[in-house]
């Protein structure tokens, strides 16, 4: 079997971020708020990392993403790509992100 | 500009809980949300005879399970209420021919869905199935790291290199996996072996849970019971593995009460935030509520709905909150750490759920609970009393492995 992998991935402007199987990011009609469902957890994540996660697609880049965040609150595209990457870092080492695995390896 | 991750685990003590949010948001269920996770025990039969299995000792025979269409009338209430999560539990849950369908049902009212199994029943064919139907996440019970001892334990032959097998399958079909490991006097000097064996399924979690002893591990407490010196070592062995192999494998563990200083905070507290269904649909605070005696449980085979019995049954009201609380516990500045820690222990070990949990050192028991310890651990008594629907069987003198 594999050696000592490290299975989170580095987040950079290239990167096509998508959610693992096992997280799940669901609106809770009951509680009335998002939640991500990972193996023995529920998370509660902010408005913020809400929104990032739904454009965490496998398809949009992180450049796309930044590009439509600055867009959509007219920032500025240097100020707030560091904070979009460094979120998405977060997220990636707590388990919730992934890489689309290429097919051809 | 940072996210907030709020872990709302019903497992790791946390403030910032399950029940925090829910009473902060105004929830429907008011004062005791509903739980975010729920342990359907689909059946008492397993082809496993673990000596500490964690079922009561008076099993529910097959005739008495629940059946399809009862568990999928359940599985969409629970996800009606507000339950996120549902884990597909036992005795062993793919003992039941109707897994697939159940877990297809979960996937289909929006529970996310967790499989605990011993795995000796599945087949590739079948996991693909369960994966097809939606599964999230696949647990697998190891008694050890190689056969002799594993087998033994499970008294089942070839029980792990069938467990090794469908390991591997959960990981090809690109499933999460946690390995679970139940450790004890007889294993604990596998530890080392069980962390990298788990690193090198490629599992993502690994829990390392000491035995606690009701039903039949209290049965088999002196043959179970560790050392104080092994505990030490574990200690010391989860400590660095965790450091060592952060990013890779996350490990939970969980200490043995019987050497512990403070009580677990057992269930997140008595009805708080967990119930579990047992296989005849008995709605019950914890796995081993019925060793309490005295206490009577409503079934979903009532005219009762879960969210009412969930709310309103004497059995969940009697421990929750503090009010219940004798003292030294009534005015200790923990009581809303550990809500008094395990009332099925209390019961075990004192004759009365509303004691103090001896676990903790401020219990007049404690003392006396940690020698006793000590005493069942150095007399080496090794022998199981295997569970079954028996009432439990002596293991043969000098079984060398099942």
């Amino acid at each position: 079997m594999t050696g000592l992998r490290n299975r989170n991935i580095s987040v950079s402007e290239a990167s096509r971020p998508v959610m693992p199987r096992h997280a799940r990011l669901k609106f809770d009609e009951v509680r009335q708020r998002w939640v991500i469902l990972a193996p023995e957890r529920v998370l509660a994540p902010d408005d913020i990392a809400v929104e990032i996660l739904q454009l965490c697609d496998g398809v949009r880049s992180v450049d796309q993403m930044i590009d439509q965040l600055a867009a959509k609150y007219t920032a500025d595209r240097e100020a707030i790509g560091g904070d979009v990457i460094a979120m998405l870092q977060d997220l990636a080492d707590k388990g919730f992100l992934t890489e689309v695995r290429e097919k051809t390896s | 500009m940072s996210p907030t991750l709020t872990d709302t685990s019903p497992v790791v003590a946390d403030p910032t809980d399950g029940l925090a949010i829910m009473e902060q948001r105004g929830s429907t269920a008011e004062t005791f949300g509903i739980p975010l996770a729920v342990l359907a025990e689909l059946t008492h039969r397993c082809p496993l005879q673990c000596p500490y299995c964690s079922n009561p000792v008076e099993l529910e025979r097959g005739g008495a399970e629940l059946t399809t269409e009862e568990w999928k009338k359940i599985l969409a209430e629970l996800a009606e209420i507000g339950v996120l999560q549902i884990h597909f539990s036992g005795g062993e849950p793919t003992a039941r021919k109707d897994l697939a369908e159940l877990v297809q049902h979960a996937s289909d009212v929006g529970l996310y869905s967790n499989l605990i199994t011993s795995a000796v029943m599945l087949t590739r064919e079948k996991l693909k199935a369960l994966a097809d139907a939606g599964l999230c996440h696949v647990q697998i019970s190891f008694q050890g790291n190689e056969p002799t001892v594993a087998n033994r334990v499970a008294g089942l032959k070839n029980a792990h290199e069938k467990k090794i097998e469908v390991a591997r399958w959960t990981r090809e079909l690109d499933l999460p996996l946690t390995v679970n490991a139940v450790m004890h006097r007889q294993n604990l000097h596998q530890l080392a072996d069980i962390i990298q064996m788990a690193v090198d399924l490629d599992a993502d979690r690994l829990e390392v849970a000491n035995v606690q002893y009701y039903g039949w591990a209290l049965k088999n407490r002196a043959a179970l019971m560790p050392t104080i010196e092994q505990i030490e070592e574990t200690s010391r062995i989860v400590e660095e593995a965790s450091i060592r192999l952060k990013g890779i494998l996350a490990i939970d563990y969980v200490v043995p009460d019987y050497y512990a200083l403070r009580p677990k905070k057992c269930m997140g507290g008595w009805g708080r935030q967990f119930f579990n269904i047992s296989p005849s649909g008995k709605i019950l605070p914890c796995h081993a509520a019925e060793t309490i005696t005295g206490l009577e449980f409503e079934s979903v085979r009532s005219n009762h709905s879960i969210a009412w019995i969930w709310q309103n049954s004497e059995a969940f009201n009697r421990y929750r909150g503090t009010g219940w609380m004798p003292e030294p516990c009534q005015s200790c500045e923990f009581k809303e750490i550990d809500f008094g820690g395990c009332r099925c222990q209390a019961f075990a070990l004192t004759g009365d759920a509303g004691n103090t949990d001896p676990a903790c050192t401020l219990s007049p028991m404690h003392e006396q609970i940690f020698k006793m310890a000590e005493t069942e651990a150095a007399a080496d008594n090794s022998r199981f009393i295997y569970r079954n629907f028996a009432g439990g069987t002596l293991e043969p003198d000098g079984n060398d492995g099942a």
